[in-house]
């Protein structure tokens, strides 16, 4: 049949375009394949050029005594034994070439004396380990990985959001979507599709993300049939910004403290001390996250509802050099010299531990042709990410997706496009418009993320999972019901009101998964069972779809062969 | 509470007229903020470009009161609130909608650009003091302000024949990247069209990243290129020698 819409055709077909989209879509063409990438916005705008502090590797250039074991041991024990073991091997193992391949494709990192490529100390990381430049590392990482995948030849549709995938039987067929700009639907006929949408943050009130993440690929996935693991654990990175309000949730890099920021509460205790005395302000995300809120919550925090985070001890050019976005971020927008005055910072919803389940090795997820890298995938981080592992985790499983989705697609014949799935998705993109009197998209937007930050925030209770559960029905009820004003030329009304159906997807699966982890573990905190239980420290929670309702299971976390065991049971 | 008015351009390539809204104030609201109010309140169709309201994507530049600016680091408290707050979209390049432009010009023009290309068996050792001017150049946002205020692009309408400021700052961090092998010069000559920047320092003026755009990137290489292709003693040599 010919399909009635705009359409293309690639071996390896990859929705977004951050670190991990992009190097995929580098090692799929080393393999071969025609490849086409997909993003929501422009190229070089994904959410990677956010990252700020490093790119984690264990390279020893300042701490020799690194190695790929220490690194694999700081990634498990952050993780909290959850993380799938062999994603944290090779990870570890291949992180140093990834950054090495990054050099050579004209990436600048800051230096040694000794002319190497520079690492700094990051909170959970034994040694100083995290390669950067400034505090844009992220911003060098993509600019060398856009440059690098154009000038090889990917095709690249900017300004294009997928809506839905396409199946042929049980596998992967394509995706279907429109153009941003024109409101225009397209096809893409693909024998293999790698998912590196990144996270969810949009689903929360207060975030360090754009109003890209708003869990896409995991929505769209768990949709064609693939699993979800481990979407329990989202990430709430201890500083943000809390003012001005307009600014609340922006991203104050872990850097800060990596370069020797203190912490201190309103009565200027630094009480670090009384959490984790031992690595202080350089503890794990979930701890010191868990630490600010409990000040604040108990009356100890700053002003605005934040602690105190300063980095004036050290002189003012030494910041400027290796800390400058964060000092004009603050003299610009919350007329803060931070060279001379301490920042007010508070939790903010960062980065998403679950995602999509994947093999270890080649990122397939359970539907046969359908990859995942980077945020979007999961198993890699546990129940808790280290700063700096994000970067390379991009790096190794971006290149290994890739490289699994150009040898799939040599193995497998074009798919077939099915009218009927594209009746549907074109029919679900359209509808809203066909509504009148309805609410439009973003108060249910709005209440949506009042209902994750209250109810699914840092600390959960069953009683507020519960009811968080009801909230995400009658969302979902409204959600079905918003009308959207307007044409379909770039209008954000519209784009948000199918948005909103992923983030509504991936909210409940995070309530769900919350509601059965009966335990604290990393990023996971409850109330209600405030430690760690060893029956739940042998599961993942896995949610997938059973007719139009999810489904939630558990599977035993994967056994690791004895000499990793050992490489654990090390003191250091 | 306080109220700003933002008179903000509403069309398409076929034209538009401007709309205005009251927006409540916020401390240290910026006008991206504004912008985003007007969205989730009045007209949910206003379409920005925006990512991630920190300053480090370059998404949301646009014309504010007549200045060129990143709308998410342009304080509302910094412009006066007793008329209405102008807001159009880049001048430079066609509208698509209301404020969102079509800058695939911009990637057309990198594509011309040859990667960095590392001189054979070279050592992959360098220093902090080789790095440091590249770095400035690398700091490069792609915000495209100031591709939209050269005047060979905004009065001239250069497309075909400039690459503009963003590009020449581009080209710069590969010509002075310490391991690069390649000389784009002829590149800059004859497909970039530096000879035609008359070094105006508009560019500098606007860019967020505070790159020193004129300085650092785009007279130093006009001295290569000169040396290169305009250097009497050589020109001399290259004709004795045919």
């Amino acid at each position: 049949m010919t399909p009635k819409y705009e359409t293309h055709e690639h071996d390896v077909l990859i929705i977004g375009a951050g670190g991990a989209g992009l190097r995929a879509a580098i090692e799929a063409l080393a393999h071969g394949a025609k490849v086409g990438v997909v993003c929501k916005s422009l190229l070089g705008k994904a959410h990677t050029v956010m990252a700020e502090g490093g790119v984690a590797a264990a390279m020893a250039n300042v701490d020799t005594a690194d190695d790929w074991r220490t690194h694999f041991r700081d990634t498990m024990r952050g993780g909290k034994f959850l993380n799938h073991w062999r994603m944290a091997e090779l990870h570890a193992q291949e992180a140093p070439d990834r950054v090495r391949e990054l050099e050579q494709w004209g990436a600048l990192f800051d230096r040694t004396q000794n002319g190497q490529i520079l690492q700094r100390a990051f909170g959970g990381h034994t040694y100083k380990r995290l390669c950067h430049v400034g505090d844009r590392t992220g911003l060098e990482m993509i600019r060398t990985l856009q440059d690098r995948g154009v000038n090889l030849g990917i095709d690249v549709f900017m300004e294009c959001t997928v809506s839905r995938l396409l199946k042929d039987g049980d596998r992967i067929a394509g995706a279907f979507g429109y153009w941003r700009e024109q409101g225009r639907f397209v096809i893409f006929r693909a024998k293999s599709v790698v998912m590196a949408t990144g996270g969810i943050g949009k689903a929360y009130k207060i975030t360090s993300n754009s109003w890209e993440y708003t869990g896409d690929g995991m929505a769209l996935a768990y949709r064609a049939g693939a699993e979800l693991k481990d979407m329990e654990f989202v990430q709430f990175h201890p500083t943000g910004m809390v003012w001005p309000p307009g600014v609340q949730g922006l991203l104050v890099t872990e850097a800060v403290r990596g370069e020797g920021g203190i912490l201190r509460n309103k009565g200027g205790e630094r009480f670090m001390e009384r959490y984790d005395p031992k690595r202080m302000e350089l503890s794990t995300r979930d701890v010191v996250a868990r630490a600010i809120y409990t000040e604040v919550r108990e009356g100890r925090g700053t002003e605005h509802g934040g602690a105190f985070l300063d980095i004036s001890q050290k002189p003012a050019d030494y910041v400027k050099k290796k800390l400058p976005s964060m000092y004009h971020q603050f003299l610009e927008l919350a007329d803060v010299d931070i060279t001379k005055q301490p920042m007010e910072v508070g939790p903010t919803c960062h980065y998403m531990m679950g995602g999509i389940n994947v093999h270890p090795e080649t990122a397939e997820s359970t539907v046969p042709g359908l990859f995942a890298a980077g945020e979007a995938a999961a198993g890699m981080h546990g129940a808790n990410r280290l700063g700096g592992n994000s970067l390379s985790d991009l790096l190794v499983f971006g290149r290994r997706a890739g490289g699994a989705a150009a040898d799939h697609a040599k193995g497998v014949a074009v798919p077939a496009i099915d009218d009927r799935q594209i009746a549907e998705a074109e029919r679900e993109l359209l509808v809203p418009f066909e509504r009148a009197g309805g609410e439009g998209p973003y108060a249910v937007h709005r209440d949506l993320q009042d209902t994750m930050q209250n109810l699914v925030g840092i600390f959960r209770t069953e009683e507020d999972l519960r009811r968080a559960l009801d909230e995400l029905e009658k969302l979902k009820a409204r959600a079905r019901n918003v009308c959207v004003e307007g044409s379909r030329m770039f209008n954000p009304g519209w784009h948000l009101a199918h948005d909103l159906t992923s983030m509504l997807t991936v909210s409940e699966a995070v309530t769900l998964s919350a509601l059965a982890r009966q335990e604290s573990r990393g990023a996971h905190s409850r109330i209600d069972y405030p430690s760690l239980s060893d029956v739940w420290g042998k599961k993942n929670n896995v949610i997938l779809r059973e007719g139009d309702s999810m489904a939630l299971r558990q599977v035993p976390v994967p056994e690791m062969p004895e000499e990793l065991g050992e490489i654990l049971a090390e003191e250091k | 509470m306080a109220e700003a008015i933002l008179e903000v351009f509403r069309g398409d390539r076929d034209g538009g007229k401007t709309a205005q809204y009251r927006v409540p104030i916020a401390p240290g609201m910026v006008v991206l903020d504004a912008l985003h109010y007007i969205q989730g309140h009045l007209s949910p169709d206003l379409a920005v470009r925006w990512n991630c309201k920190a300053g480090k994507c370059g998404s949301c530049s646009a014309e504010v009161n007549g200045r060129p600016r990143l709308t998410c680091k342009t304080r509302m408290d910094t412009l006066p609130l007793d008329k209405p707050i102008t807001v159009f979209p880049m001048k430079s390049f066609p509208v698509i909608k209301d404020l969102v432009t079509d800058v695939s010009w911009n990637y057309e023009v990198n594509k011309k650009i040859p990667p960095f290309t590392p001189r054979p068996g070279v050592e992959w050792k360098f220093y902090q003091d080789d790095v440091d001017r590249v770095q400035e150049f690398r700091k490069c946002i792609e915000c495209f302000l100031c591709q939209n205020v050269c005047h060979v692009l905004r009065e001239h309408h250069k497309m075909e024949q400039f690459g503009g400021p963003r590009f020449f700052v581009r080209v710069a961090g590969l010509e002075m990247h310490p391991l690069d092998g390649l000389s784009r010069l002829g590149l800059l000559k004859d497909q970039l069209g530096l000879g035609l920047c008359n070094i105006t320092k508009c560019c500098t003026e606007v860019c967020p990243e505070e790159i020193h755009i004129t300085d650092n990137a785009i007279i130093p290489l006009k001295e290569r290129v000169v040396d290169e292709f305009y250097d009497p003693l050589l020109m001399l040599v290259r004709k004795i020698r045919g």
